[in-house]
């Protein structure tokens, strides 16, 4: 019955926001068809939001505090590091910033520009940008802290030994570990689970951290790196390169050539399954990407109503709520954490499992078993 | 301006949809969910931990939704 | 590629994906050799310790069951062996007493005709006496009549008729 009236509140807070949103585009685009500098500084929810769950070069700690962070940028022209801070003025505001192109941070990213201020395209794409993000900054700090704890778990291990029960961070962790061990790892992966096991239990802290920090609104978290899709892909291509390294006879078997099949079935199945072999890794990296950044969205939106009312007292609903969905983040923190490592040892098993079929007697063996 | 509006509020259908479909998918585990315990109280644990799961799958597929909105909104 | 640049948060940076690749690689193997092998190993050693203790109760519990199945064995061996024991115990005396009782009997038939001989011997004994009396008994009366039968004639039948009265009487 809570619940039930908790979801009914939930779904007029959403219209509202989506009664608000239309009616804020609609007032942003007449006034500036219209009156440029009427209410020129009106609050675009949109934006706020954006550039809240977006990457950045900096660090914004409090107020106008922030740490700049290294720009990393590798041209035709060579290596190049700069701080961050040169691509701001006092203000805040963007500026050019001349190496060895002209720089500009436009909307996030690092831009070659123009000297009136306009993209060049053309030089653009000669520049990468290895720049030490906020995101990537969050990422070294949720590694050392995994570092810190689990080199602190194994130490413990080494030294107390297996006949003493286990102590303190010891004993926080080791459910854990078990839990992905019996529930994820060994009924998914089989019998080989053991190979495959350190692999998910660090995929699976690395995205429970990064899900938690993520949440953190202050200055060790705040990085929404778990709702980057640059930092799921990449864990989603490691599954994709490991269940496609160590996938045996059988897998490439039920690829190309389906098993059991009638050939003209089996021509057809093969580009279903051969399409099923990158839909796996892609749907891993959106449903990540997705489940944490739809989360930081739905929190930063239920904060942003007090600005979008501009009155006070709307913090009395729209707080309770944030913190509310806060509580349910944390939730699926855990179960995508839990899912994507799930999904991983899913794909890894189904690609190392050894099928015997009728009529085939002759035994299949792994061959990347010395790998 | 119109049109990019137009553009938005199309995508905000959509995934106004989306939630449409992954709340009929929630409510049918959560259903299901509730009945195989009434039935089997004692399986309650298998039960809600499977039923979370598939939430959160089912949920993913309103939010694949909700980043193909945003990928039009853009 | 131009799909991807349709909206920035959807458009993975190159730079993350290359500072993830080297963070990943990196956490990998370093919590691979120093964190995960010594706690996986540390936990499946422990198991099978708890296995092992386990499986070394249940041994321990069929060799005392087995034990004490054993026990109940000899048990059940020594109390045949004591039936036997007292049945033949038994059988013994019993036939010791049957034994005892023939003999008993065999020497009651002896005695018994022992006397049987002994008794007759003196039975004899006592006719062949009985016959000498008579014998000089009748010698002596029949001197006797002889005599008086040379005195009177009367007399003497009466006497005989006395004498043999006197017989009868002896």
């Amino acid at each position: 019955m809570v619940s039930r009236s908790m979801k009914s509140l939930l779904v007029l807070a959403f219209s509202l926001i989506s009664l608000l949103f239309s009616n804020n585009t609609f007032a942003i685009g007449t006034a500036d068809s219209t009156n440029s500098h009427h209410k020129a500084e009106k609050f675009d929810v949109a934006k706020t939001i954006l550039d809240h769950i977006r990457d950045d070069y900096s660090w914004h700690l409090w107020g106008h505090t922030s740490i700049p962070l290294p720009v990393i940028l590798y041209s035709d022209k060579g290596l190049e590091v700069f701080s961050s801070a040169k691509l701001m003025d006092e203000h805040h505001s963007p500026i050019i910033y001349q190496g060895n192109y002209s720089y500009k941070n436009i909307e996030g990213k690092i831009k070659v520009v123009n000297a009136d201020g306009t993209v060049n395209a053309e030089l653009n794409s000669k520049v990468w940008d290895f720049s030490f993000t906020k995101n990537v900054a969050s990422l070294f700090i949720s590694v050392f802290i995994l570092l810190a704890v689990f080199l602190t778990v194994g130490a413990a291990y080494k030294k107390r030994g297996v006949s003493s029960a286990p102590k303190g961070l010891q004993s926080f962790m080791e459910p854990v570990v078990l839990f992905i061990r019996d529930e994820v790892a060994k009924p998914n992966i089989g019998h080989k689970y053991n190979t495959y096991l350190p692999f998910i239990l660090t995929i699976f802290f690395l995205i429970l951290i990064n899900n938690l920090l993520g949440l953190v609104p202050f200055f060790p978290g705040g990085a929404n790196l778990s709702g980057n899709i640059a930092f799921t892909m990449t864990l989603a291509v490691f599954v994709f390169i490991v269940v496609n390294i160590k996938g045996n006879k059988s897998y490439w078997g039920h690829i190309f050539w389906m098993p059991g099949m009638h050939w003209g079935m089996k021509l057809f199945l093969a580009p279903i399954e051969l399409v099923g072999v990158f839909t796996k890794p892609i749907s891993l990296t959106i449903r990540l990407f997705a489940n944490m950044t739809a989360g930081h969205i739905l929190v930063l939106s239920l904060i942003c109503l007090i600005f979008i009312f501009e009155n006070i007292f709307t913090s009395i609903v729209a707080v309770p709520f944030a913190a509310f969905i806060g509580l349910i983040e944390c939730l699926v923190a855990f179960i995508q954490a839990f899912i994507f490592a799930m999904l991983s040892s899913m794909y890894i098993g189904m690609a190392i499992e050894e099928h015997h079929h009728h009529g085939d007697n002759e035994p299949h063996y792994n061959e990347s078993d010395e790998n | 301006m119109v049109l990019g509006a137009v553009v938005g509020s199309v995508a905000a259908i959509g995934a106004g949809i989306a939630a449409i479909g992954a709340g009929i998918g929630i409510g049918q585990i959560g259903k299901g969910a509730v009945e195989g315990i009434s039935r089997q109280p004692e399986a309650a644990n298998d039960i809600r931990s499977s039923m979370i799961i598939a939430a959160a799958f089912v949920e993913a597929v309103a939010l694949f939704a909700v980043v193909v909105a945003l990928l039009g909104n853009g | 590629m131009y799909l991807l640049e349709i909206n920035p948060l959807v458009s993975p940076a190159i730079g993350l994906v290359f500072w993830n690749t080297v963070a990943f690689a990196l956490l990998f193997f370093i919590l691979r050799k120093f964190a995960w092998k010594p706690i996986l190993n540390a936990i499946h050693e422990r198991e099978t310790g708890i296995e092992n203790a386990l499986s070394k109760a249940e041994k321990m519990k069929a060799e005392m069951k087995a034990l004490a199945n054993e026990n109940e064995q000899l048990l059940q061996k020594a109390r045949e062996e004591r039936a036997v024991l007292i049945k033949e115990a038994k059988e013994q005396s019993d036939r010791m007493i049957a034994d005892a009782k023939d003999k008993a009997k065999a020497e009651y038939d002896r005695i018994v005709s022992d006397a049987q001989t002994a008794i007759n011997q003196q039975k004899n004994a006592a006719l062949t006496d009985v016959k000498n009396l008579v014998g000089t008994l009748v010698i002596e009366v029949s001197e006797k009549i002889l005599r008086r039968e040379l005195s009177n004639k009367a007399e003497q039948e009466n006497y005989i008729k006395q004498l043999a009265e006197e017989v009868k009487l002896n």
